[in-house]
């Protein structure tokens, strides 16, 4: 068994007395609001018993245990509780989950961001559990007269074998909150796991299926006002004037009238946003209020150019806002342009400018992927209540901590009086890391004076931007009279950032290695998207080394081991970021689970890998031709993300990633003309449906028992990569620019 | 304004908002019913799916004045005690991620079997790709449905 010193603060394990459990209804709603069946039916203990801010156990044994990040479909609200559960030895049969309240002097690291919650939280879930296992075996040894070292627990049962006595978890924890918080713990090892490894259901499943009021859009208080936004139609527009009179005759409607939503240079990273001033309606019902928004008019002028300085994790970087109203194709044309004139080099291995000028062969290929919108299916909105003595916010938001202080900030309350509530979220993909509509709320509120829940319509939603940027990536390889590899280079860059990552595959693997970058200014707001970055660098490079190997007449998964058997016995460089030999395990664990290599008529594949968030990816996609289009039959995919923790959720979730890479690179693309998005609801900005989605996915996990790591983005990068790949075998031609799957001439 | 009866999940309700109002409106913010979800409001996404009789409708574009007599079910009341076959072989498959589409897919694919008890593979994904999921969730879906069609 492992032994931890308890290394957190020790006043994350708060013991406390008995807290009177006030019979059926703490935390457990759906019991008032449904009926369960038998079956489903668990008996609320009358007492609870607090053992650490992680977790309470009633007197029949019944086990709360919180889940402390925010859930955006990411199943964290299962697979955390199970790691705290299994450390506990508790049946799972008998635990209950609640969301955490946002307390991170107890609970740390609450956000729902770069694929960390599992990795992040993988120790201190565990002592968590531990520590509370440890305190009822001592309160069991006290009770019973003898050493503790007799003492062991079983799925929510304590024994001392030597004397045939036992006691149930619930029997003894109200004497475990009398117990001193351990300063040791003894963890299991993986071969103990009865919880871990195993697969549960959602926790929150039965809720989900009977419509129980879960999500941000479902919160609902005594007195509540909808408030909706009137926003820019285009970027490099704001606010020049608004008459809101006809709007507040309409029925329903309290008020119109504008706000500024952050004060200048009081912003974090977080709080990105396109239109800090904003016309706001405020009224009873949803629909008086949509329907009083259309009765506002306004007027717009054009914003001035702006330099400012930002805050970047760390450092500072100017960000530069153009004024004007930018055009798609123009984006474009700028991209091309810079991907021919210089750049920054970011990293150089040997000596690349004399690799290509003695190279028998040079290969060039060039990449585009247009804007995204996140598209949530749960749009944008926040619940507020704001009174000079507090605010009370409610909603779905990836993060809830620093929104705390950027409402704080704005509100000027100080942060103790600030209480978030994280409500189950209908979709994240990064957008709801920028709080924005959490202070818009909480401004409306405080200058109506009542409780408000805002509520972006899908077109506001679309049109607001944040989008995941605009990119373009050109590639090029050195080949010798033999068709060896002397030389690799990627140039790339995006209007207006960058998704360069220079120390990954191949450099490393290449004796002479260039990258490098620029970025076009614009005043499009962009954010983080599934997978920043790797999202569309990953399919690039994937097809590129597709294309390489064809060129030098490899098969592209041998072209890849070769590459990675050369990073791990002759690495070139430093800092490079992936283990070679975890990596050439996901491929060769591909190749044997998909049967690469035997061809079967009329099924075309692609290959392709990746490491990102700290997960291996390898993925291969199979199309079949059907009436002259590609349908995806299949895709194979094999992960290590060390210990998985809930299968069924991380197939799920691995699942889910294939099909939005697939989805987002076949189909959709936020184009703008004169600043204004051309999409602004899901009939003009496609997203995967039903019919072509693929028939049929299959994931593989490699076994090695490595601490765990996480999955919410590894799988939609690479996926592109092999669809391309597929399609060329499918097709015979090459697909560069995404959409892949949309004539370009609907993109304007 | 004017009052309308109507009939949700077998119980009489009466409300008084404008005619205009889509039904998806009246059942969130009248009848304190969150269920059934907003995603688009144009019928583009399926979130809103409800059932008029027997037949999948999207309430985000159905004004309540259109409804009438005839009997509104939504998630709340697709069963007693979500125990409906579809309820049952979507936590057998372990669908949901993040949940948001789920009352709307559940919706019609229920419509789908009472209508089609058997139906292909082709057939399943006609009838349901006016659901969107945006966390990718359709094969799971697919087999689940197969799995509800055989409990009808």
């Amino acid at each position: 068994m492992t032994l931890v010193k308890i290394s957190h603060g020790r006043r994350s394990f708060i013991k406390s007395s008995a807290l009177a459990g006030g019979g059926m209804m703490i935390g457990f709603s759906w019991l008032a609001s449904c009926k369960p069946t038998p079956e489903q039916l668990l008996t609320m203990p009358k007492e609870w018993f607090k053992i650490n801010g992680f977790l309470k156990i009633g007197e029949n044994g019944v086990v709360t245990i919180m889940s402390p990040n925010p859930e955006i479909g990411q199943n964290v609200k299962t697979s955390m509780p199970m790691i705290i559960a299994e450390e506990l030895d508790v049946d799972w049969k008998y635990v209950v989950v609640e969301q955490a309240p946002l307390d991170t002097s107890i609970f740390t690291r609450q956000l729902a961001g770069g694929s960390q919650s599992i990795r992040h939280g993988w120790e201190g879930l565990r002592m968590a559990g531990a520590t509370a296992r440890q305190m009822l075996k001592e309160a069991a040894a006290k009770a019973w007269g003898v050493p503790v070292s007799e003492i062991t627990t079983e799925a929510s049962m304590i024994h001392h074998k030597a004397s045939s006595k036992s006691a149930g978890y619930g029997e003894m924890a109200s004497a475990a909150t009398g117990i001193a918080v351990p300063k040791e713990v003894k963890l299991k090892e993986i071969s103990e796991y009865k919880i871990i490894g195993t697969s549960r259901n959602n926790v929150d499943g039965q809720k989900i299926v009977t419509g129980k009021p879960l999500f941000g859009l479902d919160y609902k208080k005594e007195g509540m006002l909808i408030a909706m936004i009137v926003h820019p139609p285009a970027f490099g527009l704001k606010l020049k004037s608004f008459d809101g009179t006809a709007a507040k005759t309409m029925p329903g409607i309290k008020d119109v009238f504008k706000i500024n939503v952050y004060n200048e240079g009081e912003t974090q990273w977080c709080d990105t946003i396109s239109f800090n001033e904003l016309v706001v309606v405020v009224g009873n019902t949803t629909w008086e209020v949509m329907n009083a928004k259309k009765a506002i008019t306004c007027e717009w002028e054009q914003i001035n150019r702006k330099e400012k300085d930002l805050p970047f994790f760390g450092k500072t970087k100017t960000v530069v806002t153009p004024s004007g109203l930018e055009n798609s194709v123009d984006h474009l044309a700028k991209m091309i342009a810079a991907s021919k004139s210089e750049a920054t080099v970011v990293r150089k291995d040997g000596d690349p400018e004399a690799a290509f000028k003695k190279a028998t062969t040079i290969l060039e290929r060039s990449y585009t992927a247009p804007f995204l919108a996140h598209s949530p299916l749960e749009p944008m909105n926040f619940f507020a209540h704001v009174t000079a003595e507090k605010a009370e916010l409610v909603g779905p938001i990836q993060t809830p901590e620093f929104m705390e202080k950027s409402a704080s900030i704005r509100l000027g309350l100080p942060i103790e009086k600030i209480d978030i509530q994280m409500t189950r979220m209908g979709g994240g993909f990064g957008r709801r890391l920028y709080g924005h509509f959490v202070v818009e709320a909480a401004v409306i509120s405080q200058k109506v004076n009542a409780p408000i829940k805002l509520i972006y319509t899908r077109e506001d939603d679309m049109t607001t931007g944040i989008y995941r940027p605009a990119y373009h990536a050109t590639y090029r390889a050195a080949l010798d009279e033999n068709k060896n590899l002397l030389a690799f280079h990627v140039k790339t860059g995006g209007v207006p950032e960058s998704s360069l990552s220079a120390n990954r595959f191949p450099a490393g693997a290449v004796d002479n290695y260039l990258a490098e970058e620029w970025t076009i200014v614009s005043n499009v707001s962009v954010g983080a998207f599934r997978a920043p970055g790797s999202n569309f660098i990953a399919g690039a490079e994937q097809s590129f080394l597709d294309e390489l190997a064809e060129t030098m007449g490899k098969d592209p998964i041998d072209l890849r081991l070769e590459l990675l058997e050369k990073a791990k016995t002759s690495p070139v460089g430093k800092d490079n970021d992936y283990e070679a030999e975890r990596y050439a395990g996901v491929l060769q664990l591909i190749k044997e689970k998909s049967g690469w290599g035997k061809d079967t008529a009329g099924l075309h594949r692609g290959v392709a890998a990746y490491f990102c968030h700290n997960t291996y990816v390898a993925q291969i996609v199979d199309i079949e031709m059907k009436d002259n289009a590609p349908v995806i039959k299949k895709v194979t995919a094999a992960v290590d993300c060390g210990i998985v923790i809930n299968p069924v959720a991380a197939t799920n979730l691995a699942e889910g990633g294939i099909i939005d890479g697939i989805g987002h690179g076949s189909y959709s693309a936020i184009t703008l003309k004169d600043g204004i998005p051309q999409q602004n609801n899901f009939n003009t900005y496609r997203l995967i449906r039903h019919r072509e989605a693929p028939k049929e996915i299959e994931v593989h996990f490699v076994d090695n028992k490595k601490d765990p790591t996480g999955l919410g983005e590894p799988l939609n990068p690479p996926v592109i990569g092999a669809l391309a790949n597929a399609l060329y075998k499918a097709t015979g031609k090459r697909y560069y620019d995404q959409p892949f799957l949309v004539d370009p001439k609907l993109m304007g | 304004m004017a009052a309308f009866n109507l009939k949700i999940n077998g119980v009489n309700k009466t409300v008084d908002v404008d005619p205009t109002t889509p039904l998806l409106w009246v059942l969130r913010d009248h009848l304190d019913m969150a269920g059934t979800k907003f995603g688009c409001g144009i019928a583009a996404c399926g979130a809103c799916t409800i059932h008029l009789n027997d037949t999948a409708m999207r309430a985000c574009v159905l004004p309540v004045s259109a409804v009438g007599d005839q009997e509104v079910t939504t998630i709340e009341g697709l069963s007693e005690h979500g125990d409906h076959p579809v309820q049952k072989a979507w936590l057998e498959h372990d669908v949901p991620q993040c949940g948001y589409c789920q009352a709307g897919q559940i919706m019609t694919a229920a419509a789908l079997l009472k209508e089609n008890s058997s139906p292909s593979d082709e057939e399943i994904e006609s009838a349901m790709n006016g659901n969107l999921c945006r966390c990718g969730t359709y094969t799971r879906i697919k087999a689940a449905v197969k799995t509800a069609a055989k409990n009808m």
